[in-house]
């Protein structure tokens, strides 16, 4: 099966909402992190790699803060690959990358397609790559089967909504509010009707993030959409040592 | 980084974008200034960059908009600047020296041509908060100034470092009204604030406009920043006429690439005029000691272009250094990266000491205390008039020294060229 296409079905088997965990590479360890990406992975539906960047502009504190003690550690998107595809079994759960651009550029997108497939990586998130950008990048993705996430937001207009979930691969990332990762989301009216609205216009699982943490949003959230992206909440779990396991499942409805 | 195309087919892709350039068709319909510029920004942000780019496209030709502009522009800022004859640098270089006057605007820099051009934009198009960063505190001042005469609110983020050594600029904007937010992430200078803007901007892209305050970031910022600048290079260029006559060389800074931008965007179809960037060398050549993105870069991804840029093999930003604080950036602006990609605009480096000495310099021979940043800009023109004796040159004076008064300090007045101008004196 295609990369994007496992993306897609592990999303939909999962029975209850989807669990998608952001886990930034390499923090708060380097040591540990093939062995809580294993843990992360079996109590998730699919799992976003943060690569560590040094201008995380559409990130929080607390993403910020793991991205710059990832490199302070020696994390680098090499490191991640070499990391990936040295492990001894294939991933439990979907893996994409979640990178700004830059360090995806100095590593040359042919290349870097080539070794992220070899590596067990199915697709890739890029916050700073608009669709009207990407055609480059997705050249390169196309001929190993890579997902290329696209995000809608709140405030995307509808004829943008429906073009940008027609050519999302893998999933539909639904950003919950405008603003940066972290903080903590509510649900009013607008956003469930917003939620529907990228249901409509999908054709591929829509998981919804940014701002969520809790159970209740959690069950909230899934009554529209068919998962939820953990990222600040899980990388805050993961700096005090907490169980990713415990967390992620307590979550679940 | 070479400038000469190597190949026949490049020689006429290079004419072929000079001709765009000069004919007005750059930035392209997707903000491409052939391979560089872009918008690459978070989708949050998208809306917002599309209503500030129909608002560009439609209030920068309109001639109402345009009055009240240039009414701002005379009667506030100062304009048009003064054109000096600088009497002294000629006589020590052997050459024919001219500057243009942004010191003498309103706030004491360039930066206010740009702050009060967006004001009035941004208030156009119904914003009702701004946020700007800094880091020479220059365009934070001008952003401050600007939006207390439009009656809008005005966040400044500034690096902890530059609040430290451009501190008089920090007095200047809470006094005027803003609120300036101190950056302790990243390098904690010019890149952080950026970074810190953009953050804030994320979170209220519809009531919030970013008053970006150089010739970076993603369309349209560099096309609107050079509009609002090329002020400089039109009165520039008129006054030199009536005087004198077409200038041999012109030089500017480059730091994001603004104030450079606004001089040559005149010029650019004078082919025998040359033009000449000047970027700050730092301490040396090695990465991490310069800011010298054009001399030492390569195509990247930062801050929303696709432009030359400073970083290492796994793509993460370089940290730099540069004694002005206004320079000190690892980006520079995508119409720069054209012009040295097709070899209209020279490029080069001044280091921290001979931005220093043209400091001394300047004040010894001219009675003006020029900022750091456009210090650069006359070490550039002093070494050229020394391979080019007679030659006619134009120097963009971007702004005045007063804020560096904190770093000065820190170096006594014993440079060479007070020494030398002591001892010519005596
Ligand atoms: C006086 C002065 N000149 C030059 C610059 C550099 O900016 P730019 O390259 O955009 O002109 C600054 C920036 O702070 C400045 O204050």
């Amino acid at each position: 099966m295609l990369p994007h296409k496992a993306i897609e079905r592990a999303l939909e088997a999962s029975d209850g909402p989807a669990l998608i965990a952001f886990l930034t590479a390499g923090y708060p360890s380097t040591d540990s992190f093939l062995d809580v990406l294993s843990q992360v992975e079996a109590a998730s539906d699919a799992v976003e790699i943060g690569v560590p960047f040094t201008d995380p502009m559409a990130d929080g504190v607390t993403i910020q803060r793991s991205s710059h003690a990832a490199i302070e550690n020696g994390v680098s998107l090499r490191w991640i690959l070499d990391r990936l595809a040295g492990r001894s079994t294939p991933p439990a759960a979907p893996l994409l990358l979640m990178s700004y651009l830059n360090p995806l550029l100095a590593f040359g997108y042919d290349e870097l397609a080539a070794r992220a497939r070899e590596a067990g990586v199915s697709g890739f998130i890029v916050p700073d790559l608009p669709f009207e950008e990407s055609a480059p990048f997705r050249a390169s993705l196309e001929p190993e089967g890579l997902a290329l996430v696209q995000l809608v937001t709140p405030a995307t207009p509808a004829e943008r909504l429906s073009g940008l979930c027609a050519q999302s691969q893998g999933f539909v990332y639904a950003v919950t509010r405008t603003g940066i990762t972290g903080g903590e989301v509510d649900l009013p009216t607008e956003l469930t009707n917003y939620i529907r609205a990228v249901k409509e216009h999908s054709r591929v699982p829509v998981c919804a993030g940014f701002g969520v943490r809790t159970r209740e949003q959690v069950a909230r959230i899934a009554r529209h959409a068919d998962g939820v992206v953990i990222g600040s909440a899980l990388v805050e779990i993961l700096e005090r040592g907490d169980s990713p396991t415990e967390f992620l499942s307590g979550l679940r409805p | 980084m070479s400038t000469s195309p190597r190949t026949p087919t490049a020689a006429a892709e290079h004419t072929r974008l000079l001709k765009d350039l000069q004919e007005g068709r750059l930035p392209d319909a997707r903000g491409r200034f052939g391979p560089f510029g872009g918008c690459y920004v978070p989708e949050t942000l998208m809306p917002a960059i599309q209503r500030l780019t129909g608002g560009v496209y439609r209030l920068l030709p309109d001639k109402r908009f345009q009055q009240s502009l240039n009414e701002e522009l005379q009667d506030w800022v100062g304009r048009p600047t003064a054109l000096t004859h600088a009497a002294g640098l000629s006589d020590r270089w052997g050459a024919e020296v001219w500057m243009k006057r942004e010191d003498l605007t309103h706030t004491g820099a360039h930066k206010i041509n740009n702050a009060i051009g967006q004001g009035l934009l941004a208030q156009a198009i119904g914003a009702e908060r701004i946020v700007a960063e800094t880091g020479a505190g220059q365009h934070g001042v001008a952003a401050a100034a600007a939006c207390a005469r439009l009656g809008l609110p005005c966040v400044v983020y500034m690096g902890e470092v530059d609040v430290e050594r451009q501190a008089p600029n920090v007095d200047r904007m809470h006094r005027l009204g803003a609120t300036v937010v101190p950056v302790a992430s990243g390098d904690r200078t010019l890149r952080a604030a950026i970074d810190a803007a953009i953050q804030d901007w994320v979170t209220d892209p519809g009531g919030t406009h970013y008053l970006l305050g150089s010739a970076v970031g993603p369309h349209p910022y560099p096309y609107l920043v050079r509009e609002l600048q090329a002020v400089i290079g039109r009165e520039a260029k008129a006054q030199l006429a009536a005087r004198a006559g077409m200038p041999d060389a012109v030089f500017a800074c480059v730091g994001g690439g603004s104030n450079a931008i606004g001089l040559f965007h005149e010029f650019i179809g004078d082919e025998d005029v040359a033009l000449v960037g000047v970027e700050a060398g730092g301490r040396g050549g090695a990465l991490g000691d310069n800011s010298a993105t054009l001399s030492g870069g390569r195509p990247g991804v930062l801050h929303g272009a696709h432009s030359m840029l400073l970083y290492d093999d796994d793509g993460q930003i370089q940290e730099t250094h540069s004694v002005s604080a206004g320079l000190d950036y690892p980006g520079v602006g995508p119409e720069h990266s054209l012009l040295q990609m097709i070899g209209r605009v020279n490029y080069v480096t001044a280091s921290d000491e001979e931005a220093l000495d043209a400091v001394a310099e300047c004040c010894a021979a001219e009675g003006i205390l020029p900022a750091l940043e456009s210090a650069h800009a006359i070490a550039g023109a002093r070494r050229w008039a020394a391979e080019n004796p007679g030659a006619r040159i134009l120097i963009g004076l971007s702004g005045r020294g007063d804020k560096d008064m904190p770093i000065l300090r820190r170096f006594p007045v014993a440079t060479a060229a007070v020494k030398e101008a002591a001892h010519v004196a005596a």
